[in-house]
């Protein structure tokens, strides 16, 4: 049994040894050598002050600063230094009662006794101040800098969202986040957070027992800076957002204006709607409340793109171009109109019209009867499989689907697929089943942002650009790619041209135009009107247009609720919102003091909104 | 009787005494280090002090069961404790509670159980019973191959809890099969290839891959001292690599300047092999394929590092080897690890005076970072204590393991300490910042009854079979 590799064992030894070694030379530079590490006499405590970035700025298309940052100060506590101290006087510097000491000491110590906490969140730059000098009475106390949002109009707050701080379940999802962290929801402040929000960075202290800071720890080496959010340019122009706002007040509806040419949106507004400024800081979550209990003019609720609606009249001219492109019309086709086209009734007017004249004068039964040509096509086998082609155009121009804005809560709308049918029809679906559909009503739901969409691809003679709410990011001008990609649409230019002649003879045409009030001088606007019929209450006055007719500069959906006709309100807010934009005064000041005047919402009751 | 008194005559004390040394150092370390001032009496079962009593009593009871079974019983019993503990080490994986991301405990009702703790001494013992049956034919290639295979099917168990730094320990049965006879090669190569990876990280590649090309040749001269045939070797190599430099330069455009080195290396290897072959030259041929196996290595690793490893263990790595600095995220660990050890100075704060372990700065200071409270309340007096006994212990189980007659006591004393000597390095090196932070205990310090039970069994089954020394086994 010899063994052949006993001195294998003195490899082993030397190992061992030299292993042992090599921990106690780093040991001993570590602790007798370097003062790197180690803390002065005074046995003194490090203090990780993180350094929060300021977040992103908001400016407009223009240039004007829309979003700013405010200094605000929470004052932190670690449980483990506090000591004694004169409680009274605290709490009288703060403004807080003694129960409230104990309750928040109480919380903080059950929080951690070692890690900081907020003891008092966004106290005033005054308190700041008065503190600050008194803080050695205070051991375990101290101030951290933090920025609030600050609004330089109070205007598009469904636009701009706002910044709360992270819970439990956002921390877990996203490791990047601490708590305190704040992280930005709804509009842009969600869809850029990233962003917007910058790095954090930390400065080390040396801290004394009495809560003096003593100086940088390591030399201010282990330090990092925070890293500024980059500024964010929305493609929003603010006057004209201002000037739909209070064209929308007293009023429950929806503005979505888009540039044709790029997609961007120019104004979104959803009335009725609330200040940005309530929702920041120390009052939010009180506000945020009382806002969600308003149930009856459900403020938070952005009518923009959460809500859907039938279309109403406003569908004609996208029947009417698929019309001509399923070539089962031609422009000078006519139809006759009685009164409306079997079940379908209609307002009086001359008879018969050809599709310019149709759309001009808004006539039922001349798309009833379009539609009921395109869903009976011979060239298709079945009612069914024509209808699934008919909406394959709509899905092309953006309804049904969602269109891919930075939005996280838009919502797609419904055009239901032809298997919907087949199984209320039993496979043998027909046209009259769904002939309301030829009028935007029955099935369908678009939402005003859809509806925009809709009209700027009209106004392009064919394509869209996904509309967005940001023009670019951040020094280098970035902006997301999909925004910049032309989304045509399988219908040949022409046929948009005749549809434009119909829609510019809807306001600039003779008798029978339905939206002449919304005409311009000097500015050929194009539009549509529509009613969207409201089972519970009065119907929604709608209308989309475009303008000036060549090179269109601007694309507009108005929606007012409970209104009446389209004419009566939503076209006129159009066309306002339109001159303002291309020309930045208003000819007509008679209609804008009415528009503005008007208030519906205090003379409706039960009315509803569809969602 | 006379069975008994043999046992406790034969038993080493001194081990006995640096054991019972290192646990209650670890138990009052625990009570300072986690020392909480509503429960200040150590012997309170709420806090981990008091725990931690209960554990010290509990282990006291198995290492007296563990001495008094007669030694032949781990010797016969050696595979099924493997099996038994293998079987634990899957069935953690689906039955074990996720904690932190990672499968490494049972839980029943209060108690947690890890099994790696006890995978280790099973390994030890199948390994060793294995080896007595095969010694001096380590060099056969299946001996090796069942040898690696024990203690990698192990590893490979606890790597997919994941459990990092057990698996690390388990390789370190190497210096078991070094110890019994495998080829010293073996170690330098995985020597080699630690270094050569550390390198990859912190060199351009591209230097270090020419570096190592101008290595190799220097190595071929040295070897065959044919100076001139070297040269023109080295010719070949820059005349090849240069028009291939040129032609991509000028023509394609497209490829890595890494790509053309190993393209170069390739095409010369071609050109070389003509004369390797009708010279015989066996040492360049060796010389060569350790060049383009370096060359592959070095890549592999920059692939693994970059695509394979989490982001937060390449933070680890990135910071230990100071490519990174991040003290307030990943690196905050070791940060105030070696705050703490540092303001200790020479002599240390003080018992429950230290202000690290005061405020509680350092996390898992009770568990792996225990060594920070030696450090920051003994100081440099206490880490050398500290140190000291582990060296004492390490030295004298190799003593008592070259003192075995039977190779089954010897290879698995030395499964002992191969665990215990890659625990201690791993664990004083992470809080020292020379190594980056895996999570391992401190053998008999850190607090927890898996990793206490496992180590005292670990040990006292060692110090019985050298009890029974004289008795013959196998």
């Amino acid at each position: 049994m010899k063994d052949a590799f006993i001195n294998r064992k003195y490899f082993i030894i030397t190992i061992v040894v030299l292993a042992s070694v090599v921990l106690l030379l780093r040991l001993f530079t570590i602790q007798v050598v370097q003062d790197k590490y180690r803390l002065s006499a005074d046995n003194n405590v490090l203090r990780y002050v993180t350094q929060y970035p300021a977040r992103g700025l908001i400016y407009d298309r223009k240039g004007n600063l829309v979003v700013y940052n405010q200094a605000a100060y929470d004052l932190m506590v670690i449980p483990a230094q506090t000591g004694e101290m004169d409680t009274a006087t605290f709490c009288d510097d703060l403004g807080i009662t003694r129960e409230n000491f104990v309750e928040k000491m109480k919380a903080a110590k059950n929080y951690s006794q070692r890690a900081p906490s907020v003891f008092l969140k966004q106290i005033s730059a005054e308190m700041y101040a008065r503190f600050q000098e008194k803080m050695f009475l205070f051991p375990g106390f101290y101030v951290q800098p933090r920025t609030l949002r600050k609004y330089s109009r109070p205007i598009a707050a469904h636009l701009l969202g706002y910044v709360s701080e992270v819970d439990e379940s956002i921390i877990k999802k996203e490791p990047y986040y601490k708590p305190g962290d704040y992280i930005g929801k709804l509009g842009i402040e969600e869809a850029y957070e990233t962003e917007l929000r910058g790095k954090r960075g930390v400065k080390i202290y040396l801290v004394d027992a009495y809560s003096r800071v003593k100086g940088s720890y390591a030399g201010g080496n282990m330090d990092t800076m925070a890293v500024q959010g980059a500024d964010i340019i929305s493609s929003i122009d603010l006057d004209l957002q201002e000037y739909g706002e209070r064209l929308m007040q007293k009023k429950t509806g929806s503005i979505v204006a888009i540039e044709p040419k790029t997609g961007e949106i120019l104004a979104l507004v959803s009335s009725p709607d609330y200040d940005p400024g309530l929702l920041v800081g120390r009052v939010r979550s009180e506000n945020f409340a009382r806002l969600m209990a308003d149930t009856v003019s459900e403020p938070l609720f952005n009518r923009a793109f959460m809500a859907s609606y039938p279309p109403g009249s406003t569908f004609k001219p996208i029947n009417g171009l698929i019309g001509l492109q399923e070539k089962v019309i031609v422009p000078s086709t006519e139809f006759g109109c009685d009164h409306g086209y079997l079940f379908v009734a209609c307002h009086s007017h001359r008879s018969p019209l050809n599709l310019a004249d149709a759309i001009m004068i808004s006539c039922n039964s001349y798309f009833c009867q379009t539609y009921r040509k395109i869903l009976e096509n011979p060239n298709y086998g079945s009612v069914s499989e024509a209808y699934e082609k008919w909406r394959s155009y709509l899905l092309e121009f953006g309804f049904s689907r969602k269109l891919g804005t930075e939005f996280s809560n838009e919502l797609p709308g419904l055009i239901p697929p032809a298997s919907y049918f087949d199984k209320i029809y039993n496979n043998r679906l027909k046209a009259l089943n769904i002939i309301s559909m030829a009028i935007g009503q029955g099935e369908i739901l678009t939402t005003p942002l859809q509806m925009a969409n809709m009209v700027s691809a009209i106004a392009n003679r064919g394509y869209y650009y996904i509309p967005h709410i940001v023009k670019s990011i951040g020094k280098d001008n970035r902006i997301d790619q999909a925004y910049t990609v032309r989304n045509k649409i399988s219908i040949d230019s022409v046929n948009f041209e005749e549809i434009i002649k119909g829609m510019e003879g809807v306001v600039n045409g003779g008798e029978g135009a339905t939206a002449r009030g919304a005409a311009i001088k000097d500015i050929i606007v194009c539009g549509k009107t529509g009613t969207a019929q409201n089972p519970h209450g009065k119907d929604h006055s709608v209308f989309i247009a475009f303008a000036p007719k060549d090179d269109p500069k601007i694309a507009i959906a108005v929606y007012v609720e409970n209104a009446g006709f389209g004419s009566t309100y939503a076209a006129p807010v159009a066309s306002l919102m339109i001159e303002k934009y291309l020309k930045g005064e208003i000819s007509n000041k008679y209609m804008e003091k009415r528009m503005l005047e008007l208030n519906l919402v205090d003379q409706s009751t039960e009315d509803e909104t569809q969602h | 009787m006379k069975r008994s008194i043999n046992i406790w005559n034969g038993i080493d004390k001194i081990t006995i005494l640096i054991f019972l040394l290192m646990v209650i150092m670890g138990w009052f370390n625990i009570y300072a280090a986690v020392y909480n001032e509503d429960h200040k009496e150590i012997l309170d079962l709420s806090q981990r002090y008091g725990k931690q009593f209960v554990w010290i009593l509990a282990t006291l009871v198995i290492a007296v069961f563990v001495v008094i079974i007669d030694s032949r019983f781990y010797f016969f019993f050696a595979w099924i404790v493997y099996a038994v503990v293998m079987l634990l080490l899957v069935s953690v994986l689906v039955l074990g509670r996720e904690i932190n991301g990672a499968r490494s405990w049972f839980e029943f009702g209060p108690f947690s159980f890890q099994p790696s703790e006890f995978a280790k001494f099973g390994t030890a013992l199948a390994l060793a019973s294995f080896l007595t049956n095969h010694r001096q034919e380590l060099t056969k290639l299946r001996v090796i191959v069942i040898a690696t295979g024990i203690i990698l099917f192990p590893a490979m168990l606890t790597a997919l809890q994941p459990d990092l730094g057990s698996t690390i320990v388990f390789f370190s049965f190497f210096i078991v099969l070094f110890r019994e006879g495998m080829s010293p090669y073996i170690f330098i190569s995985g020597l080699l290839m630690l270094i050569l990876f550390f390198l990859t990280l912190l060199i351009n590649n591209l230097y270090l891959e020419i570096s190592l090309v101008i290595i190799a040749f220097l190595l071929a001269w040295f070897t065959t001292r044919k100076w001139k045939t070297c040269i023109a070797g080295l010719g070949i190599f820059i005349l090849v690599g240069g028009a291939l430099y040129l032609i991509n330069h000028y023509v394609f455009k497209s490829l890595g300047n890494e790509l053309i080195l190993l393209i170069t290396l390739v095409l010369a290897g071609l050109i070389y092999s003509y004369p390797i072959y009708t010279r015989k030259a066996i040492s360049v041929l060796f010389i060569y394929l350790f060049l383009f196996g370096s060359i592959l290595y070095i890549n592999s690793v920059d692939f693994a590092f970059n695509h394979l490893l989490k982001p937060h263990q390449k933070d680890r790595v990135e910071i230990m080897l100071g490519i990174k600095s991040d003290p307030h995220g990943t690196g905050y660990n070791v940060n105030q690890s070696l705050i703490s050890i540092g303001s200790g100075g020479f002599s240390g704060k003080g018992f429950l005076q230290g202000t690290q372990t005061k405020y509680k700065f350092v996390p898992a200071q009770s568990t792996d970072f225990i060594f920070c409270t030696v450090g920051e309340e003994w100081g440099f007096l206490g880490s050398l204590a500290v140190v000291g006994l582990y060296l004492f212990l390490l030295l004298r189980l190799i003593f008592l393991a070259e003192r075995q007659r039977s190779a089954f006591s010897r290879i698995y004393g030395y499964g002992v300490i191969s665990i215990l000597l890659t625990h201690f390095i791993i664990n004083i090196g992470m809080t020292t910042g020379l190594v980056p932070v895996i999570g391992i205990p401190l053998p008999f310090f850190s607090y927890g009854g898996s990793s206490l039970w496992g180590f005292t069994i670990l040990l006292f089954v060692f110090l019985r079979l050298d009890a029974g020394r004289m008795e013959y086994l196998v």
